[in-house]
């Protein structure tokens, strides 16, 4: 549990201290003496695996002289936590395997697992790899060929955008499927929307091809070394990337019984 | 006269009648004049082409008759499913994700509320999952029938898309009969299914299955002998395994090319390691290949649906978690709308705090604690994944669909190039793609 009434903001420099569950868990400061006064909401500084933004009042609500107490209520943004070893099952058999390939590997003595991986996430059953984008190209390679690894599919590249206050908020995902082994496993890089440029993968998995034109079309990532990197589903000549947070879904207000109703993205969000 | 000229601006002459223009075809006329001293010829089959499953465009350079290079061009029937969700509830989005492949779309919405429910950490009870995998399997013999329909009508055998059409209807009726609609269900919910199945499910369901058992062999007779289809199939469209596995490609097509890939057996979900069925697969990796594979599917489908029928056990269609599981119990009524008269009375008459309850629950939905989840299904086009993020609220933060029209349609060319003009529409035809899904 965490210590409610506590004014400094909780996690701050913790770097994965707190274990585990510290990250997800709601921490509520919403008792007396916490007051409703502007305050730093509190976000773990796992740099760029950071995943959710944070929350202030239950209902969204802001600036309204809130005195029904939901308007204390803080939540810091959600960051996966690093998950421990032993990750369990065969996830510690592909780590080590990585590992292993990753430090025989001559072309970049020195550049091991450590330097490309900053951080494993096991969550829900799922692996996922926060992977610095320098290496990204190069892990891949190593995941696809190494006999011991052998993701020799990649089921898909897509992206996600966690929202403006959220440090690295373009997050690109990529799928892997390993059919000998029957293993899935997430790759994910962070980027900045100022500098939302990742290397392509195209030369290792050529179905990354429409995959990333899909992510640049809807999300605007880069990426580097792709042969036509054009958009897809959007016309040619469209501006802006529709799946940004930053872009509205757009829509006209519809009118029923005499009551006008918001199109969507602007009616009362209960998140 | 401007300092640059516009080098498409209609050109005009002055006469009685006043200024006519001569319109030539914009770049058209040069594209021509580049290529015309080398027999290349650049066709544009599309966007709208009655052989295409929907909008798609095609960019085909000739040589004589050969392709040399062909291009597709998608996005025509881009809806914005995928960003419609993160401003709906999570109940909501099967509605919006339905619609995606509509040809299967029990797909979208099973390997979304799966992925829901992965998020959520809560397990469907088995009569749900019980008849999620009967719908599914319904609806896999539907999209199978249309993918032989159509292609037959592409290749001129206009008796395949009459015949496949209308086993079709069968689909629809029956699933219109137990789920309400023909299409674009929204049956499949997080946390289980709408309600249960209507009174006398199950006669309907077999009757249906004995009329299929009869029908099915009629594509053998009709097609799997005839010499201009196999002319027209066999060997054409040839994509080989390694090929598939550097595109991405999945599904039958997988399959023809001899790696037994379904992942209701390599990953089974849903309890479909409990069905005894056949995964049928080819090694020739062409059309013909393919067309064999799906009739076979369409047998097995009919296998899993029996025993699905064997497995349904009477219990609860949805979690019991209250804070998940919509508050009423519907059942179908006289109008053919899901209803509980009984939870309308208690919410309305007896208990405020339930009425309380319906009404967040219905409005706001329910919270999904953060984290992301990747589950893949197999759709009757191949692996069918979803991927959602949730931050935490009552709408996702992300849904993306992993399409498999989407990553089989870049094999075309690959298929189509070094071939003659008229076999990329058996090719197309083979890889079964649905553009609603593929666009999204």
């Amino acid at each position: 549990m965490s210590t409610s009434g506590d004014a400094k903001p909780p996690g701050t420099g913790a770097g994965g201290a707190s274990g585990p569950t510290g990250a997800s868990n709601p921490d509520t400061t919403g008792s007396a003496g916490t007051g409703f006064g502007p305050q730093e909401i509190a976000r773990r500084d796992v740099s760029g695996s950071t995943a959710g933004r944070a929350r202030e009042g239950m209902f969204g609500i802001q600036g309204s002289g809130d005195t029904s107490g939901f308007g204390g209520l803080r939540l810091p943004g959600y960051a996966p936590a690093p998950a421990e070893r032993p990750y369990g099952g065969w996830f510690d058999e592909v780590a080590d395997e990585a590992a292993a390939a990753l430090a025989d590997d001559p072309d970049a003595p020195g550049v091991g697992f450590d330097t490309c991986v900053h951080q494993v996430t096991v969550d829900r059953g799922e692996m996922t790899w926060y992977v610095d984008r320098e290496h990204l190209v190069r892990l891949a390679r190593t995941l696809r060929d190494d006999p011991a690894l052998r993701f020799e599919f990649c089921s898909g590249i897509s992206g996600v955008d966690y929202g403006e206050d959220v440090p690295q908020q373009l997050h690109v995902v990529v799928q892997l499927l390993s059919m000998t082994y029957r293993r899935r496993l997430r790759l994910e890089i962070a980027l900045d929307l100022d500098d939302a440029r990742c290397p392509s993968l195209v030369d290792v998995y050529p179905t990354a091809d429409w995959h990333e034109r899909e992510t640049w079309d809807m999300f605007g990532v880069v990426f580097e070394g792709h042969p036509s990197l054009t958009r897809i589903l959007m016309p040619d000549d469209w501006n802006g990337h529709p799946q940004l947070k930053s872009y509205p879904l757009g829509g006209i207000p519809v009118e029923y019984h005499d009551a006008e109703i918001p199109p969507p993205d602007q009616r009362r969000a209960y998140t | 006269m401007t300092e640059t000229q516009d080098p498409y601006a209609a050109s005009s002459r002055e006469t009685t009648e006043g200024t006519v223009y001569t319109v030539t075809g914009g770049d058209w006329d040069e594209l021509v004049s580049e290529t015309s001293g080398d027999e290349r010829i650049v066709i544009n089959m599309g966007p709208q082409h009655p052989s295409t499953h929907g909008v798609l465009r095609l960019v085909l350079e000739l040589s004589g008759e050969t392709v040399t290079d062909a291009r597709l061009v998608i996005g025509y029937l881009h809806t914005g499913i995928e960003k419609n969700c993160e401003y709906r509830t999570w109940t909501q989005g099967v509605t919006f994700v339905t619609r995606a492949d509509y040809l299967a779309p029990l797909f979208n919405e099973t390997a979304y509320c799966l992925s829901v429910e992965r998020l959520l950490g809560v397990e469907v009870p088995d009569r749900a999952a019980t008849i999620r995998v009967l719908l599914m399997e319904i609806n896999r013999i539907g999209s199978h029938l249309v993918a032989l329909a159509t292609g037959g009508m592409e290749l001129g055998a206009l008796t395949g898309m009459t015949n496949g059409f209308r086993e079709r209807e069968e689909v629809l009726h029956l699933l219109e009969f137990l789920t309400g609609l023909r299409m674009n269900h929204a049956f499949v919910r997080p946390g289980g299914v709408v309600q249960d199945l209507p009174e006398g499910y199950e006669e309907r369901i077999r009757a249906f299955v004995d009329v299929m058992k009869g029908r099915l062999p009629g594509f053998h007779k009709l097609l799997t002998g005839n010499r201009i289809w196999r002319e027209r199939l066999e060997g054409v469209g040839y994509l080989p395994l390694d090929g598939c596995l550097a595109l991405g490609v999945t599904g039958p097509i997988l399959r023809s090319a001899g790696l037994a890939w379904d992942l209701r057996q390599v990953d089974p979900y849903l309890g479909y390691e409990h069905y005894d069925f056949d995964v049928p697969v080819e090694t020739a990796a062409d059309s013909f290949a393919r067309y064999l594979i799906r009739v076979e599917e369409m047998h097995q489908s009919l296998r899993i649906i029996e025993q699905a029928l064997e497995r349904l056990e009477p219990g609860p269609v949805m979690v019991e978690d209250a804070k998940i599981a919509w508050p009423a119990r519907l059942s179908i009524g006289a109008d053919g709308m899901g209803n509980s008269l009984e939870h309308v009375r208690r919410i309305m008459g007896q208990s405020m705090e339930s009425l309380i309850h319906h009404f967040k629950l219905v409005t706001e939905g329910f919270k999904v604690p953060p984290g992301q989840a990747y589950v893949p299904i197999e759709s009757p086009r191949g692996e069918l994944g979803a991927h959602l993020v949730s931050d935490g609220g009552t709408r996702p933060l992300r849904v993306h669909l992993r399409d498999p029209s989407f990553v089989n349609l870049q094999a075309a060319p690959a298929m189509c190039e070094g071939g003659m003009v008229s076999d990329v529409i058996a090719a197309l035809a083979s890889l079964d793609p649905v553009m609603g899904g593929c666009d999204r």
